[in-house]
């Protein structure tokens, strides 16, 4: 463990943006994310979490993946893979952890996905402990913690007018390389300590038991009326971190063009539209029912884990207060009946 | 005198039970207490005992009005003044039936921005809120602080001249007198800077949009059976998010097709969770029809919508 003095921080960062893009929180208009910067001061540390989280460093809204032109005997072709050395800075433990869920989709026995996995492998994450974890957050539930150290290269514990800096991979020690900073005191490790036995995450869902409920509760009545306050749209999914769906469309004109992979939401009717004209998820009902089968069953079938991290954004973003945690506790109260009844 | 909201409240869940158990109605569409604080929910209740859960405050911000479409059952729906007023103009383009509803009107004093509060507090973390004789004093980890109710309202709620809901058959509480004229003073202002002002100022706003469709779907308005957003023979705008015009496009497509039909509830801006401005261009778009047409949208079931019906000039029809 080594200390970092807070004012050494700008002429860290700043040092960063030289050898990498480095992605931190930056505040616009009161709404945060993780945005390249260009220097250290256009960064804030003070904030509780980003409005979208960083997966959009590694996973982009809407990225090309190559571009085309067609002439007359042959068709050019020019791939798009990012391979920039990146540092997301800042983030918070349960972001970190989303990318470890998100792992399993890019890289499996099935499919390796070139685009995420080679800004994957060239990107080192600086996590930030949460010394205030607001009420939304729970994490703790879903076996992350508000300083839990899993998929991060450092982690900054802010003390007050310092950070206790934990060195967790080669990667993170080689972005401190130069910075000859002391190691962690005696009095710095105790602070350190006590700000993580006061950061308190108070909320709670349960999952025990939740998965083999959900393996028999397909045609159950409850879907009927869960949804029913949802509006059908992807806030809930585009500001949640592990959420991971796409849809890939060429933009074209004439004869050259890209193809672009922009993110998709099992909440719209068009995500499971078919070409007939027919609907597999007609109704609300269905496609919410998707979004959490998928959360908390189907991820688990296919990679052994939760697609949660509780991170609490989609229970802040929902237009219509319809609160995750409400749903889990629901489910979770209901008698557990075959899918054949 | 039903002044407070926990009477209001009480008179609702009355209303609520005694239409239930009469089977007047199968369901009733209100709201409760929401999981966040100052935070209401939409509720659906079905059974008269169900009843106590809903509520009244100043957080019900949500146009329930987008709940009412394609339901076969009788049904009865809290409306504020803008809810009624969707619900007017949903009746005159045939999407809800005026014999299938019962519309218990409760007159409105404003909903509380939690984007505003939140500004206030500096990002700081609400964690309890309570609202006493015109002020909200809100608590946090290291905030304790109150603020003047009207300081906090929703600008739709501080500029709104229809509190009291226009079409109802039950009226909880007292009438609330409608706020000074609305001066449409913001969007004369909007419309005095320069064009490439006006287009920067709009780039920026949407190019925080993600594409959630959170605006659209919020809005009772809004309920085409394919968004030509969404349609892809012939592709009108792109499906992503790269070119900040196509978002801007989107938007503004979707603000024209509201012209006559958009009554400035706020619902679209409430509902980003990006927290881009929208109303400025719902509300040129809200004046320009009461300039050109002397229009108001959802205020009489019996004038034509201004797209269906002759044009009204100072010089006569046209």
């Amino acid at each position: 463990m080594l200390l970092l003095k807070k004012e050494q921080l700008l002429a860290w960062l700043n040092k960063l943006t030289q050898a990498y893009q480095v992605f931190a929180p930056v505040n616009e208009e009161g709404c945060v994310s993780f945005k390249q910067i260009e220097a250290g001061d256009q960064c804030t540390l003070d904030y509780t979490n980003s409005k979208v989280p960083p997966k959009e460093v590694l996973f982009p809204r809407s990225e090309y993946l190559f571009c085309y032109r067609c002439e007359k005997e042959h068709v050019e072709l020019k791939e798009q893979i990012d391979e920039h050395k990146k540092v997301i800075f800042g983030l918070r433990p349960c972001d970190a952890r989303s990318f470890l869920l998100l792992d399993n989709v890019f890289r499996n026995e099935r499919f390796q996905d070139p685009y995420y996995l080679t800004r994957r492998k060239n990107t080192v994450l600086v996590g930030l402990g949460c010394n205030q974890p607001p009420a939304t957050c729970f994490c703790t539930s879903l076996g992350s913690g508000p300083f839990a150290t899993e998929g991060l290269d450092l982690l900054l514990v802010d003390i007050g007018d310092r950070y206790v800096l934990e060195v967790l991979t080669e990667r993170g020690q080689e972005l401190l390389s130069g910075m000859e900073l002391p190691a962690a005191d005696q009095e710095a490790r105790e602070a350190a300590q006590k700000v993580k036995e006061g950061a308190a995450v108070s909320s709670r869902v349960t999952l025990e038991g939740l998965k083999s409920k959900l393996d028999v509760s397909f045609d159950h009545p409850l879907w009927d009326l869960i949804h029913e306050k949802c509006l059908g749209c992807a806030a809930c999914t585009y500001t949640c971190p592990t959420c991971h769906c796409f849809d890939i469309v060429d933009e074209a004109q004439g004869n050259e063009g890209c193809r672009v992979r922009s993110w998709d939401a099992c909440m719209f009717p068009l995500f499971t539209l078919h070409g007939s004209g027919h609907n597999p998820r007609p109704t609300n009902k269905e496609r919410f029912r998707q979004r959490v089968m998928h959360k908390f069953k189907y991820f688990v079938d296919n990679f052994n884990a939760t697609a949660c991290v509780g991170c609490g954004r989609c229970i802040l973003n929902c237009p219509v207060n319809l609160d995750i945690r409400e749903v889990i506790a629901e489910i979770q109260g209901t008698e557990v009946r075959s899918n054949k009844q | 005198m039903l002044i407070k909201m926990q009477d209001i409240t009480k008179a609702m869940q009355e209303k609520a039970r005694e239409l239930l158990q009469n089977k007047e109605v199968e369901l009733v569409i209100g709201f409760s207490k929401g999981s966040l604080p100052l935070r209401y929910t939409p509720c659906f209740i079905r059974q008269p005992e169900e009843a106590e859960k809903l509520a009244w405050g100043y957080g019900c911000e949500n146009n329930l009005a987008v709940y009412l479409r394609k339901r076969p059952e009788k049904m009865a729906v809290i409306a504020k003044g803008c809810d009624s007023r969707s619900i007017v103009e949903l009746i005159k383009e045939n999407q809800v039936k005026r014999e299938n509803l019962v519309i218990i009107g409760v007159p409105c004093r404003g909903m509380i921005d939690r984007q505003k509060l939140s500004r206030l507090l500096a990002g700081k973390e609400l964690r309890e809120a309570e609202i006493k004789d015109g002020l909200v004093a809100v608590q946090g980890k290291d905030i304790s602080a109150s603020f003047p109710l009207d300081q906090l309202l929703y600008d739709s709620c501080l500029t709104c001249q229809h509190p009291n809901p226009v079409l109802y058959d039950y009226l909880l509480g007292e009438q609330v007198p409608a706020r000074g004229s609305d001066t449409f003073a913001d969007v004369a202002g909007f419309e005095s800077r320069p064009p490439a002002e006006r287009r920067s100022y709009l780039m920026k706003e949407l190019s925080r949009c993600i594409r959630c469709y959170a605006c659209r779907q919020a809005c009772p308005m809004c309920f085409c059976e394919e968004c030509f957003a969404d349609c892809s023979m012939p592709q009108w705008v792109s499906k992503s998010s790269l070119d900040v015009q196509a978002n801007l496009f989107f938007q503004a497509v979707r603000v024209l097709h509201l012209a006559g039909r958009c009554v400035d509830c706020g619902a679209c801006d409430r509902a980003c969770p990006m927290g881009i401005d929208l109303r400025t261009l719902t509300r040129k778009m809200v004046r320009d029809i009461q300039e050109l047409f002397g229009y108001t949208a959802g205020i009489s079931l019996d004038e034509k919508p201004p797209l269906a019906a002759p044009i009204k000039t100072a010089a006569g029809h046209v």
